[in-house]
């Protein structure tokens, strides 16, 4: 049963969704914030290469981790620097952030003594449960199976909703978001709020990099993951910046990576190519559904998402 | 009225000196002032005479470029808004700051250091519902802002500051947005937290309200304090002397003799709101030729829907609005202006100018498309500027630069603007929604001139708005609004403040008052 066509597919839809779980998490936080960042990609890309090499360096894969973390947060303090403190356009400082975080992981890829590119990874991510959990009909593959960022991941998730919706600095960072004004007024730090989580978007925008290199593709490339972080971004709105949608969304679209694999076993034949845009159809047309007409208001993007904040503006 | 004891304790807030300039223009200038503890404090000035600006300072929002502050004797230097809520000194802004997709309670926590870590909705509820009761102010605490009544965020903000123990409460203009019952409410509250001990400093334009509710008055002019006098000595001319600088009389209106047949007719107009509710629920009006007729309700009865849907803007769902004979109910925005629409919408820059453009192309802005400022599809650059001039110097437009954007002008120029460019086209009605609002003395004057002028040359008026001294100064007949529908008519010469209040805050007129 474990083996059956549906459970692989979830399982794959599983790991393919994780890095795009930890992205749309980071992102949401930063934009409940107030704080559009489109530079997701790059500071994934960047996250995945730092993370590869720390591996590649030590041979710890929780150093890894740890590198990707500071590089994604790292190239977020650019992003937050030019909306906060210098209030640019956000729209395109986080495209500039993209094609910078890109350069750089390209570059990196490619410079020192043993350049990177095309090297396997000498540490993998992999399940850390007995064999006997895993093995389990249904919920060893499903709760089981998994190595230990997928756990963070659901950590991550929870942790992050209980955050915005049952704790104070939640509810600061909520009210950042919807109206800066008021929230200062009622003796909020604006900018310290958005620095914080535009910083923590990063932080997990770097780890989802991560785990391309160290997992899901364990050995260098130039990109090893596709546009993933433009998927993310797109699943903030279909999630609604709620955590817990986001970790289902992600899923659904780490199913629909996965689709083309799954009819080639049932012997479909699509041209690969095809099924590859299915993810980026997919994400259009909920946007399309989602955003058009009177459900955009219900979807509670926050009021004051993008718009710099000037205290003193009269 | 309790006088506070100033020989005793310190002031609870005293400025020496305070200056405050944005952009090199000084909006405080050499500022004295003294709150004395246990007192209302009004401060009273027209619009940009430097009031909000004070308050703001006080409240941490803005730092003084120079001067001193002392708060309970104490020098203070507050950083921001957060400093001053610690010390005790919190405001309720003309712009209430309220999280609008909050509720009630979560904007009480908001920023609270008191309130624990981990949020328990239904303990801050609780909380929130208490002090409410407290100071006798039923609010839902589950609701969310923009659910609420603006008189009902106002209890909200104040709530606020009580919820911290603000000692030092400033209210920035908090009558502007009520009704007259409301108000009467607000300042029995502000006289219960007086006697507690707490000290308020109350905004206004209004003489009548300084003389009802302060101890004491503080009258700012260009940015400087011209005079501290105790309320019971002073003679309302001479505040308002004070004011403005000089003697003022505002226009009187003189009954118009000559009205004519009915230009507006609106039938059962029935308008969905932005929520997808009725806002404009079966209302029927006439305007007729040289009439003007006033609009009476608390924002957010229908108003904006009301104007919206005759000018076109909304769309309309039930219901027929005539144009001079004409059904133009199913007609485009532009189709409406050329048969003779002219409309001065309550934002000025949101809605009725176009910001970021000069003073001249915005005066252009519904001509533009024949002569003189185009011919066939090429503008002619030269038109703009020789029209633009003229009109400038017809409607005593005053500030304006050459090449710079029209928002750098002051809300009195920038009416004076928008009410040239809609006035100078082909027109039969005029809808004007607020047109006074937010602008000082004197350009209100020149402003109601400008409409009982349209009025004395045959336009028929329909002059929408929150402000009963607008609309008593310049009705001809007068309507009140409630909920999207017309609940009271009478003619000029019978109404007064308090018939209007009562019908605004929905008490029906057989009620005893």
């Amino acid at each position: 049963m474990n083996d059956s066509v549906l459970m692989l597919t979830i399982v794959a839809a599983i790991g393919l969704g994780t890095p795009i779980v930890f992205a749309t998490v980071g992102e949401i936080l930063a934009e409940r914030s107030g704080i559009l960042n489109l530079g997701v990609q790059g500071m994934m890309l960047v996250g995945a290469v730092m993370g590869f090499w720390a591996t590649f360096q030590t041979g710890s894969l929780w150093l890894g981790v740890l590198a990707a973390i500071i590089a994604g947060a790292a190239l977020s303090v650019i992003h937050a620097f030019n909306s906060v403190t210098l209030r640019v356009s956000q729209i395109v400082s986080g495209l500039a952030l993209t094609i910078f975080g890109t350069g750089v992981a390209i570059f990196i890829g490619r410079v020192g003594a043993i350049p990177l590119i095309g090297e396997p990874s000498r540490a993998v991510f992999k399940p850390i449960l007995p064999d006997a959990l895993a093995d389990l009909p249904i919920v060893g593959p499903l709760i089981f199976g998994h190595d230990a960022l997928v756990y963070l991941s659901w950590i991550v998730v929870a942790v992050a909703s209980f955050y915005l919706f049952h704790t104070r600095p939640g509810l600061t960072v909520r009210a950042v978001g919807e109206d800066p004004a008021s929230a200062e007024a009622a003796g909020i730090n604006v900018s310290t709020v958005r620095y914080t989580h535009v910083m923590i978007g990063g932080a997990l925008a770097g780890l989802g990099g991560a785990y391309f290199s160290l997992a899901l593709v364990p050995s260098w490339q130039d990109n090893p993951m596709g546009a993933a972080g433009w998927i993310a971004i797109a699943l903030v709105i279909l999630a609604s910046w709620r955590p817990w949608r986001a970790l289902w969304v992600a899923y659904l679209f780490g199913a629909a990576g996965r689709v083309g694999f799954t009819l080639q076993t049932l012997g479909i034949s699509i041209p690969a190519s095809l099924l590859a845009m299915l993810p980026f159809v997919l994400a259009i047309l909920a946007m399309l559904v989602l955003t058009s007409g009177k459900r955009a208001r219900f979807l509670g993007a926050p009021a004051a998402l993008g718009i710099p904040y000037f205290r003193e503006e009269r | 009225m309790s006088q506070g004891a100033h020989s005793q304790t310190p002031p609870a807030v005293e400025l020496r000196d305070m200056d405050k300039s944005f952009y090199g223009v000084f909006a405080n200038q050499d500022v004295n002032f003294s709150l004395a503890v246990g007192e209302v404090h009004a401060l009273l000035g027209e619009n940009g005479a430097g009031k909000s600006t004070l308050c703001s300072v006080i409240a941490g929002l803005y730092r003084p470029d120079s001067g001193e502050m002392f708060i309970d004797g104490a020098p203070t230097v507050f950083k921001s808004p957060k400093d001053a809520l610690a010390a005790g000194v919190g405001m309720v802004y003309q712009h209430f700051r309220l999280v609008s997709n909050l509720t009630v309670a979560e904007n009480l926590a908001l920023g609270n250091p008191e309130v624990s870590m981990r949020l328990s909705q239904k303990e801050l509820e609780e909380e929130a519902r208490e002090i409410g009761e407290k100071y006798d102010f039923p609010v839902d605490p589950s609701a969310r802002i923009w659910q609420l009544s603006v008189g009902q965020q106002q209890r909200v903000e104040i709530l606020k500051l009580l919820y911290r123990d603000a000692r030092i409460l400033i209210l920035d203009e908090p009558t502007a947005v009520l009704t007259p019952l409301e108000g009467e409410a607000l300042f029995r509250t502000m006289r219960v937290l007086a006697d507690e001990g707490r000290s308020l400093i109350f905004i206004s334009h209004k003489l009548h309200e300084v003389k009802q509710v302060s101890d004491r008055v503080t009258v700012l002019r260009e940015g400087r304090v011209v005079g501290l006098v105790e309320t019971a000595d002073a003679e309302p001319r001479d505040l308002a002397r004070m004011m403005v600088g000089k003697d003022l009389e505002l226009p009187t209106r003189d009954p118009n003799e000559s009205i004519g047949d009915p230009t507006l007719v609106v039938e059962d107009l029935v308008v969905q709101g932005d929520r997808g509710l009725t806002a404009v629920n079966s209302l029927s009006i006439t305007v007729n030729a040289g009439e003007v007729v006033g609009i009476a309700g608390v924002s957010g009865n229908g108003q904006r829907e009301l104007a919206q849907g005759i000018v076109g803007l909304m769309k309309v769902t039930g219901g027929s609005v005539n144009l001079e004979g004409t059904d133009v109910t199913s007609m485009s925005v532009l189709q409406r202006i050329k048969r003779g629409i002219a409309y001065v919408p309550q934002s000025r820059l949101g809605m009725g100018l176009a910001p970021g453009l000069t003073t001249e192309d915005n005066l252009a802005l519904k001509q533009y498309r024949g002569p003189p400022y185009s011919h066939g599809p090429l503008l002619s650059a030269g038109a703009f500027e020789s029209r633009g001039a003229e009109l400038i110097e017809e409607f005593d437009i005053r500030g304006v630069r050459p090449g710079l954007p029209i928002r750098l002008l002051s809300g009195g120029n920038l009416q004076k603007a928008l009410i040239a460019r809609e006035v100078v086209q082909d027109h039969c009605l005029l809808i004007a929604r607020s047109p006074t609002r937010g602008l000082d003395v004197g350009a209100t004057s020149t402003v109601r001139d400008q409409i009982l002028a349209e009025r004395d040359r045959g336009i028929a008026v329909l002059l929408i708005s929150e402000d009963l001294d607008e609309l008593l100064a310049l009705s001809d007949r007068l309507m009140v609004i409630y909920e999207g529908e017309i609940v009271g008519e009478m003619p000029a010469s019978e109404a007064t403040a308090e018939r209007l209040g009562l019908l605004m805050s929905g008490s029906s007129e057989e009620q005893p008052a």
